[in-house]
């Protein structure tokens, strides 16, 4: 079997996951009360369409898309709704919020539908199917997954990617889903394949993770579907789309383009199952898995929760604290970010729930920049981090776009290897803000 | 990274993505390239005696005092990076032992506060300091800069020791017409007892069976058997030391090795010109032993504030170094080639570093406009 990796740029971190990547999948308790936010994917924010005091249904849609970009938002738990309030959620995101306290039955808990058919369902259904389950990409863009299946007429879909690199460190969600559901994840992408039309099928996997490979490759042996397993060097930031599908294809996503642009489509584990779960049972998306894990955490953990669980419950029901975390950060550790309010939700996008001591984070103070270029080294798309900084430090937002700031993926390469530890990615990252007219702060 | 934004009960920060950071910082490359440094320094010390020491303490001593002035007026605290020592400590180990006690004082704080302060300090300056400092005084007190001290390994023997090879061969005028070697056997210059017995002992049992003959003089000048700057004399520990730069990635390959080639082949095809030797008659080896060539190489040109910033870049650059240090050595008329052939290169940096930015991925070509 191949080992590939894309061609420049990347850094080898430690990835820290052998606290997590053997810690199978368990349920995490059902919340009391859950947070469910009406912005979970990119793109306008849902329209509630549930008032203060009204009774919910478990896996009720209280959130409707408006816009293409938008996507339903389901009630995770039956109850009533406390209220619809404003929320902050990590990365600076401000929006509504429906608060549902525990009320009822469940009427989807511990009950299995009864499986459909859905080879015979026609292309419209599946879109209609994943759209009103509220599927979205939980790997990265949350851009919503029917949007994500549409390629442009003159350029059909030749290589569909199943990404399961999860090149970001302490993170090992996609992983034990690989391992404990490799037949639920592959109907997912067969799904995606019906949808997509790929002349090539491939799968993506970080070359450790041996047993999600040897399970991925029974199944689609038993499945006789023909995709192709490959096996990917470790390096961070193998997962990102432009670097899989550079790594797989050989091919540039153009700059400002996307993926569908080169002929590619990638789909992650995650949404891979939902797919599945929302196509083939009719679940809607209200629980997702989560790495709960870090160095100040009792004890490491993938968990399933349901969306709108406040984090400090999982990190409770985890062991709690082991010690003072530095840093509670949701999502990875190197494209996620912290939060000082453990009632902030678990959302479509949490990928894991960090709790880093300070060893792990490693702090130092900022000092100046001594032009070593480690930070033009590590960029997977060849950026000069260290001048992009300057000029937007200087205030020269144009030419910093004429040098590429819009091509930074924010994959945090850069911040990583930085001995000086210039805060690259926020100052690139807040530029940006600003030239889409926010305030950048 | 970042600043904590508020601080809540359980001691938690805000800050922006990445969340954790690499082991290395510029404190502990700084400090690990000074202590790469110290048994080579060390090893001055050994041979030269306690007057050594004294220089290299007050271009130390100097440095820090500066740094802290220096940063003090600009209401920081940088001695903690490590620089200023380090800045120091190259200084010192570039000067002759016998200096008087003014010049390295006055070459670290020329470095420190005219080269380093001047342009904001540590990451602002396009001029290596320490080179700077060393050429400074060199220029300003040429007299003081050729008197050197007899290593004490040689003491015992007979003959000039008190002057290095380089300088021996170059002020043996315009008639000499042999092999640098040759002119330093000629002009009585020593060689030890260890140098014979290991030279001997490579003739029969190494070189001597692929056809090589390795002439005495060359083993003295690769431990540092020789009279010279403090910490220029020893290739072999500054050697070592550059291990654990590569092992922790603090320096590439890429400038030692373009330097060293554009040197070595300048020099081997057009360093016997000069003695009427013809061409490819040059002594590589005896180049990149003498004239403090492996401390600039792998210490100086390497600083990562004067250096460009990618690999292609620094290619031109190392490779452009070791060519004007062939072409200042051979026809200049100072003994500083390696140093101003790095401040030469190190002036255009910023243009290599315009023009060798690497293509950006999902564009056709890179285009730059100014």
């Amino acid at each position: 079997m191949r080992r590939l990796r894309f061609p420049r740029g990347g850094i080898d971190a430690p990835n820290r996951k052998r606290q997590t990547r053997r810690a199978s999948l368990w349920n995490a308790a059902i919340p009391r009360t859950s947070i469910v936010p009406l912005v979970q994917h990119a793109g306008e924010p849902a329209v509630a369409c549930v008032a203060q005091g009204d009774r919910v249904r478990e896996g009720m849609i209280v959130g409707r898309a408006s816009g293409e970009c938008s996507a339903n938002v389901h009630a995770p738990i039956p109850g009533i709704v406390r209220e619809i309030r404003r929320i902050d959620l990590p990365g600076g995101t401000i929006c509504s919020a429906v608060v549902v306290d525990m009320d009822g039955e469940f009427d989807l808990l511990g009950k299995r539908a009864t499986p459909q058919e859905w080879h015979s369902f026609d292309r419209e259904t599946i879109l209609g199917l994943i759209a009103e389950h509220g599927v979205v990409d939980m790997d990265g863009s949350r851009l919503p997954t029917p949007l994500g299946c549409a390629m442009p007429k003159h350029r059909p879909c030749e290589t569909l990617i199943l990404n399961g690199c999860e090149s970001e460190p302490y993170l090992s969600g996609d992983h034990r889903t690989m391992v404990e559901h490799a037949s639920s994840v592959l109907t997912g992408l067969e799904i995606v394949a019906r949808l997509v039309r790929p002349a090539k099928v491939v799968i993506a996997v970080e070359s450790y993770k041996q047993d999600a490979v040897s399970a991925l490759h029974a199944a689609v042996r038993s499945s006789r579907l023909g995709y192709q397993v490959v096996r990917l060097r470790v390096r961070y930031p193998q997962g990102d789309e432009r670097q899989l599908v550079r790594t797989i294809t050989g091919r540039e996503i153009p700059s400002g383009g996307r993926a569908s642009d080169v002929g590619c489509m990638t789909l992650g584990v995650t949404t891979a199952r939902a797919v599945h779960e929302a196509v083939v049972y009719g679940m809607p998306l209200i629980e997702r898995v989560v790495t709960v894990a870090g160095g100040a955490m009792a004890a490491a953990a993938n968990v399933k929760a349901r969306i709108g669980t406040p984090i400090g419950d999982v990190i409770e029901e985890c062991g709690g604290f082991n010690g003072t975390p530095m840093k509670v950060v949701v999502g990875g550790p190197m494209t996620g970010h912290t939060v000082i309010d453990l009632d902030t939700p678990i959302t479509k996008g949490t990928r894991g729930v960090l709790a880093l001591t300070a060893a792990e984070v490693r702090r130092a103070p900022t000092t100046a920049c001594i032009q070593c270029g480690r930070c033009v080294t590590a960029c997977p798309v060849d950026l000069n981090p260290t001048r992009l900084y300057k000029l937007i430090t200087h205030g020269d937002l144009p030419q910093a776009v004429c040098e590429g700031l819009l091509d930074c993926t924010e994959c945090g390469a850069c911040g990583y290897i930085c001995p000086s530890r210039i805060p690259l990615v926020r100052r690139m990252r807040r530029a940006r803000i600003r030239l889409d007219g926010g305030s950048g702060e | 990274m970042g600043v904590p934004v508020s601080d809540t009960p359980l001691g938690m920060m805000a800050c922006d993505p990445p969340q954790y950071h690499d082991r290395s910082s510029t404190a502990r490359i700084m400090w690990a390239v000074t202590l790469c440094l110290v048994p080579a320094a060390g090893w001055g010390v050994y041979l030269y005696g306690s007057r050594a020491l004294l220089v290299l303490a007050a271009a130390v001593g100097s440095a820090v005092v500066c740094e802290a002035a220096a940063a003090r007026l600009a209401s920081r605290a940088t001695l903690r990076d490590g620089s200023a020592v380090l800045c120091g400590l190259l200084v010192g180990m570039s000067l002759s032992p016998a200096v008087p006690l003014f010049i390295p004082v006055v070459a670290s704080a020329f470095a420190i506060l005219v080269v380093k302060w001047s342009f904001g300090g540590l990451g602002g300056n396009w001029m290596n300091p320490a080179l700077a400092g060393r050429v400074f005084v060199a220029f300003s007190w040429p007299g003081f800069m050729a008197t050197w001290v007899t290593p004490r390994t040689l003491a015992g023997v007979d003959g000039l020791a008190a002057a290095t090879p380089l300088g021996v061969v170059q002020s043996a005028g315009p008639d000499r017409l042999a092999a640098p070697l040759t002119l330093l056997r000629e002009a009585g210059y020593p060689v030890s007892a260890i140098d014979g017995s290991v030279t001997s002992w490579l003739n029969v049992h190494v070189l001597g069976p692929i056809g090589v003959n390795l002439p005495s003089g060359y083993v003295d000048l690769f431990v540092g058997n020789v009279a010279g700057s403090i910490g220029e004399a020893s290739a072999l520990l500054l050697l070592l030391g550059t291990i654990v730069l590569f092992a922790r990635r603090i320096i590439t390959w890429h400038i030692p090795a373009a330097f060293f080639i554009g040197f070595a082949v300048c020099t081997s095809a057009f360093g016997g010109l000069e003695t009427e030797q013809g061409l490819f008659a040059g002594d590589v080896l005896f180049s990149v032993l003498t004239g403090g060539f492996v401390l600039a190489t792998f210490y100086m040109a390497t600083d990562p504030v004067t250096s460009p910033l990618t690999g292609a870049g620094m290619l031109i650059y190392g490779a452009g170094a070791g060519i004007l240090t062939f072409v200042l050595r051979a026809y200049g008329q100072f003994p500083e080639s390696v140093a101003l052939a790095i401040i030469l290169m190190n002036t255009v940096v910023p243009v290599i570093d315009r023009f060798c930015t690497p293509r950006r991925s999902g564009r056709r070509k890179t285009r730059h406009a100014s």
